[in-house]
């Protein structure tokens, strides 16, 4: 028999007063009553491991794929030590009406024991005969499954926004999949797909310190997304000082520049790419010379073409020979300075002038305005 | 014997949503269904947008194959505007085709097909110490001690005694279709583990030139990564030797760990020669030496095989609007006449469920049962992937290729038809992840060589202002993704995206009827399957993994046009 989460807290060096102050503070958390207290007790003191049912939606299984990347924890051992993976069609030995039988014996045995992990969107069109499971629709999968969950984590951006699906004109009315589950915490983890780490780190978070993370106001965990690309940008200093690429492989894209005249969204952009980075630290977009698509951003398919700059929207950054914006300035690097002190061709470089609010690069409210594109509820 | 009919839905292990009904009687299989059962109407959305986004669009189809969408969504676009991309992307481009085969044919063996093979719970009873000897008996990899497949057993028996099974839940273990001892089957088990933790490695070449993976970045007219020797922000000599290292570490694993273990599996299945289904084979071919408008240049031949006749070779025109059609008669689609096909530049399709309401046990097969299309090449089914390609490349004599087939056909004492069957299938999956890989090798001496001679151009802008462009043009992208022949068909007009097909190997594969009730190769590969025990249908499983399905890449690619649809467009 493996060891219980109890077993493995005490090995930890956590008391038996502070593990039961963690069960009533997960209770509260998760809007439990008081009698759901010792409920989780006991699951957590007799159950080895968390048992989770991952469903793939209306979506195209980048997630899952991302999923499998996970370098710590190891995938291979957070499925086969750290939970109980029940249902995840990717990867289950189970078919059909058998594998059917798997989730729903985790549904009834782990009834408010388990966690949901939801990757794809919802279909609303034509009553759900755009994405059907064992002749179901999406609705009825999720909802039922939502049921007895302690928790939703909406794993990418199809299920905390629609993604590509979801774009304009949205032909099969996907949406997220909180517009269907109501009645349970959602925890977002958007990216498509989030990197590794904050999927398996949102679930190792769990395991480890017994809370679900804190989360930004737009329900996402704070571990991983509260930081804007932008701010740790191995190339953020050359837009500091104003060197920009101006095309693909460029004398500036030789040398490392910013690709914000590129259509870079970094700036608005609430990742862990330029932290974490991809693949166990091997890089991330714009660190290979693309970009930023903003892929964790609510409909990021439909905030115009990818490469045209977010020019104008950037409170404070001006073109060269504007002086609105340095009369403001606070930190104002002269264009001429920075170029000269790089060697560098671009002489028409653009200037940081106001570097006062430092999380809000980007006036959202205006670009959405300007693009035409209704604000997220 | 009465018939009876049997669905599985989900079929898991796979990518997408598909179901399968069959209907056996006795013990075999006498006619069969496929279902894809997603929809998500991609084409309809990059309609209007920018042709240089639409990469990232369509990429989207699929994150299993996550390179081979953009490439051939870029490469649909250069062929409309006559871009000429530089040598260094055409190289880098390949190394990502043959990275993204390596993983994904790897994954697909041990993780999406592996347990339609190795029975897990039955590795429970093997001797470690047997295990050790088969394992140092056939191959030099390392991680073969009986102390280690002693810790692999513990770690099963721990699982299964735990009562949480996870993810070996319910599965058929035991089932007579299993036919390797306990001891091969521990030695499976390890290499799972030992697979998954391996695939993220090779993968991180994807990360190196495009940024990330899943869903790595590119760019029309090149790639996005630049290269430049004396500067340690791009590529320069540490990001090459990390991309060198991973593909160093590939030709290890997959030279000592899958080669080895599928002919050791391969060995005990070697009486299972069923799953042939049709007898037709397609490769659009791909890894060009030096342009993708040279066929002849490249790494992957190009070609058709019908009725398994290795003497003849067929090309392929994708342009030919005869050539490759679309057939929707038993699709949730319509078309003004039911019956005809339609080339992908003229792809006209409009929604139509007519199938059973929702929550429902069966499909209709007289009716439409699939959102999937029905692909014909000159009105023909055809089977796409790493058979197929092989079939070609070994029909064209391609001495590599030829090569490999025939010493381990010699190795598993079988002769060259066993290669037309669910075996078969598989073998030649495995077989061309060692093609891959040796060209991985290959393809890195020439990039370096390439850049050593002074050359580290990665993209051509000339291009890229949409005001150089025509008002209008058309064009088509392809590739050889791991499931097999991938185009994407566009139209652009006054610098945006007119009209836009993808016709996927899943599509192809996958495919339900038509209306001369020529069956889609999953269906036909069915037909005469035998089943030991009717209940629990390993055997249509491991038939239909075989094939290794991709069924968001199938269904995404019809326009609905339905009344709802066209309000919406109307506002727009």
């Amino acid at each position: 028999m493996q060891e219980s989460y109890y077993q493995w807290a005490v090995k930890k060096g956590i008391t038996r007063r502070e593990f039961l102050q963690f069960c009533t503070a997960m209770a509260a958390v998760l809007g439990l009553e008081a009698s759901a207290v010792p409920k989780i007790v006991n699951a957590l003191e007799t159950k080895s491991r968390l048992p989770v049912i991952y469903l793939n939606l209306q979506e195209c299984t980048c997630c899952s794929e991302s999923f499998l990347r996970s370098g710590h924890p190891l995938a291979s051992n957070l499925i086969l030590n750290l939970i109980s993976l029940d249902y995840m069609e990717v990867l289950q030995a189970a078919a059909g009406e058998q594998a059917e039988a798997a989730k729903q014996k985790t549904m009834k045995d782990f009834k408010n024991n388990y966690l949901l992990v939801v990757e794809g969107s919802a279909s609303l069109g034509e009553e759900g005969v755009y994405c059907t499971v064992g002749g179901r629709t999406t609705v009825s999968i999720l909802e039922e499954a939502a049921e007895g969950a302690i928790a939703v984590i909406a794993y990418g951006t199809c299920a905390t926004d629609g993604c590509v699906q979801g774009a304009n004109p949205n032909p099969t009315k996907a949406v997220p999949i909180h517009q269907v589950v109501k009645n349970k915490p959602v925890i977002k983890v958007p990216g498509c797909p989030p990197i590794a780490e904050t999927i398996t780190g949102t679930i190792v978070h769990y395991l480890t310190f017994g809370t679900l993370p804190e989360l930004t106001p737009d329900g996402r965990p704070k571990a991983f997304y509260q930081h804007k690309i932008h701010e740790n940008c191995n190339r953020r200093a050359f837009f500091d000082m104003g060197l920009f690429v101006e095309a693909f492989d460029d004398q500036g894209a030789k040398e490392g520049w910013c690709l914000f005249k590129m259509g870079c969204r970094g700036p608005m952009t609430n990742n862990a790419c330029a932290l974490t980075g991809w693949n166990e630290g091997t890089s991330y977009p714009i660190k290979s010379g693309h970009p930023c698509l903003g892929c964790s951003e609510n409909k990021f398919f439909d905030k115009g073409s990818f490469y045209a700059p977010l020019s104008g929207d950037l409170p404070g950054v001006t073109k060269e020979g504007d002086n609105s914006g340095l009369t403001k300035g606070v930190i104002g690097v002269a264009a001429g300075a920075a170029v000269g002190a790089v060697g560098g061709a671009v002489a028409s470089a653009w200037v940081l002038t106001n570097r006062k609010s430092k999380k809000q690069y980007v006036d959202e409210e205006k670009f959405y305005k300007d693009k035409g594109i209704p604000e997220e509820k | 014997m009465a018939t009876k009919r049997i669905v599985i839905d989900p079929v898991t292990r796979i990518e997408g949503h598909l179901r399968v009904e069959a209907v056996v009687d006795g013990k075999k299989i006498t006619d069969a269904i496929s279902s894809g059962t997603i929809f998500r109407g991609i084409e309809i959305i990059v309609k209007n947008r920018d042709p240089r986004d639409v990469w990232a669009f369509v990429q989207r189809i699929c994150g299993v194959c996550t390179h081979t969408h953009a490439l051939a969504s870029i490469r649909s676009v250069e062929d409309a505007l006559k871009i000429k991309i530089p040598k260094n992307a055409n190289i880098i481009r390949n190394i990502m085709s043959a990275t993204q085969d390596v993983q994904d044919h790897a994954i697909h063996f041990y993780h999406l097909h592996g347990f339609d093979w190795i029975d897990v719970v039955s590795a429970l009873k093997a001797d470690p110490a047997q295990t050790s000897s088969i394992a140092q008996s056939i191959s030099a990899w390392p991680l073969s001690s009986t102390n280690y497949f002693k810790e692999i057993q513990t770690k099963v028996k721990n699982l299964v005694e735990s009562g949480q099974l996870g993810i070996f839940a319910n599965a058929y273990w035991g089932h007579p279709a299993y036919r390797l001892p306990p001891e091969v089957n521990l030695l499976g088990v390890a290499h799972y583990i030992e697979a998954l933790n391996w695939q993220k490695e090779i993968i991180k070449i994807h990360a190196v030139f495009g940024g990330k993976n899943p869903h790595p970045n590119y760019a029309v007219g090149g790639v996005p990564a630049s290269i430049n020797i004396q500067d340690n922000s791009v590529i320069n000599i540490d990001r090459l030797s990390f991309v060198k290292s991973k593909i160093d570490e590939a030709k290890v694993f997959v030279d000592q760990v899958l080669i080895p273990d599928i002919l050791a599996i391969a060995g005990f299945y070697k009486n299972d020669l069923w799953g042939g289904g049709l007898s037709n084979y397609m490769s659009y071919g791909d890894l060009p030496k030096n342009s993708i408008n040279e066929p002849e240049s490249f790494m992957v031949p190009r070609g058709i095989v019908l009725n398994r006749d290795l003497t003849k070779v067929y090309d392929i025109d994708l342009k030919d609007p005869k050539q490759i059609q679309e057939f929707v008669s038993h699709s949730w689609f319509r078309y003004d006449e039911p019956n005809t096909g339609l080339h992908p530049w003229d792809g006209k399709t409009e929604a139509h469920y007519d199938g059973p309401k929702p929550p429902y046990t069966n499909l209709d097969e007289s009716k439409g049962y699939s959102w999937s299309k029905s692909p014909r090449w000159q009105g023909k089914s055809m089977e796409v992937g790493p058979l197929a390609r092989f079939v070609v490349a070994y029909a064209k004599g391609d001495q590599e290729i030829k090569q490999l087939v025939d010493s381990s056909l010699k190795k598993l004492n079988l002769p060259l038809e066993a290669l037309f069957s669910t075996l078969g299938r598989t073998l030649a999956r495995a077989l061309e992840t060692q093609h891959r890989v040796n060209i991985l090798v290959k393809l890195y001496d020439e990039l370096i060589a390439n850049i050593k001679s002074g050359d580290t151009a990665t993209f051509n802008g000339e291009k890229w202002d949409p005001k150089t462009w025509p008002a209008e043009a058309q064009g088509v992208g392809f590739c050889e993704a791991p499931r097999g022949a991938l185009g994407h068909w566009i139209k652009i007009k006054n610098g945006k995206v007119d009209n836009y097909q993808a016709v996927v190997p899943t599509t192809w594969n996958a495919s339900p009827r038509d209306a001369g009730k020529q069956l889609g190769a999953y269906e036909a590969s069915m037909i005469d399957t035998p089943l030991a025990i009717p209940d629990q249908p390993l055997e249509i499983l491991r038939t239909i993994h075989s094939f290794d399905p991709c069924v968001a890449c199938a269904t995404h690619l019809l326009d609905p046009q339905g009344q709802e649809l066209l309000t919406v467009m109307t506002k727009k």
